[in-house]
């Protein structure tokens, strides 16, 4: 039972907090708005690959020397979330800003998929 | 008033947390819950001060009210609602918006006149020394 336990435990990434997110979707595309405090612009990552958007970021505080934890709300300091973007979705165009630990990602879709009236027939 | 945990955590994260939580008696506070709610807070001490970090992404620091009264912290301010564009469709809403107002009952030896706070990296860092405690004294016996 102890090696299936550190199997569990080694084979998946480190725990992490999931940072809140707004996704708003308008005819252009997707605005996803995701809340990271504490994270310096530094140690934010953002990565697409193939179709999965994964957002992730390192809590950088400096900590007074020997303070001892009495209440902790943020327990880890890492944030990790990850989307799947849909098909109509444009990656290579994903555009991003971070003001104020807040990061803002818009993510266009692409021309083919800009919404198209489709004529109804009635015969 | 109740709120979800603005951060939870993976579900491997969430289940240990589980088991730490039965463990341990629930404390329940008269302001509903002792955890949980914007900002996200967390409190440390050294033997010099108490440190209170309050995680408020997206806050103008001049907005922010912070009062020590009766040896009570107080954090309130707002964050307002992003604002929409014509025709949106809102899928996932869980960012705070709105007015917040967070409580902590600090320690009895802090010294309320020196406590300082910074805005940094949507971090808001309440430091409060204690007071100077008197130093040991031996007393003779005669």
């Amino acid at each position: 039972m102890n090696s299936n336990d550190e199997k569990s435990a080694t084979g998946r990434a480190e725990a992490s907090l999931l940072p809140p997110v707004n996704v708003v979707e308008d005819a252009g595309g997707i605005t996803l708005i995701a809340d990271l405090p504490g994270v310096p612009k530094d140690k934010l990552s953002l990565q697409v690959e193939a179709d999965t958007l994964t957002i992730e970021g390192e809590v950088g505080l400096p900590l007074p020397e020997g303070m001892e934890s009495l209440h902790a709300e943020i327990a880890l300091p890492r944030y990790r979330r990850m989307f799947t973007l849909s098909q109509e979705l444009d990656p290579d165009k994903v555009s991003a800003a971070f003001n104020h630990v807040v990061l803002k990602l818009r993510i266009p879709k692409a021309a083919h998929a800009q919404p198209r009236k489709i004529a109804i027939r009635v015969d | 008033m109740y709120f979800r945990t603005l951060f939870p955590r993976d579900i491997f994260a969430e289940l240990e947390r589980l088991q730490r939580d039965l463990q341990q008696s629930y404390d329940p506070s008269i302001r509903g819950t002792a955890r949980g709610g914007f900002p996200a807070l967390n409190v440390g001490s050294t033997p010099k001060s108490v440190e209170i970090y309050a995680f408020a992404p997206g806050i103008d620091p001049a907005g922010l009210d912070v009062q020590i009264e009766k040896g009570v912290l107080t954090l309130a301010g707002e964050r307002s609602p992003d604002s929409l564009p014509e025709k949106a469709t809102l899928h996932i809403e869980e960012r705070f918006a709105g007015r917040f107002r967070r409580v902590v009952s600090l320690p009895e030896d802090i010294d309320p006149d020196s406590a300082s706070a910074q805005y940094r990296d949507g971090v808001l860092h309440i430091s409060i020394a204690r007071k100077e405690t008197a130093v040991p004294r031996r007393i003779t016996i005669q």
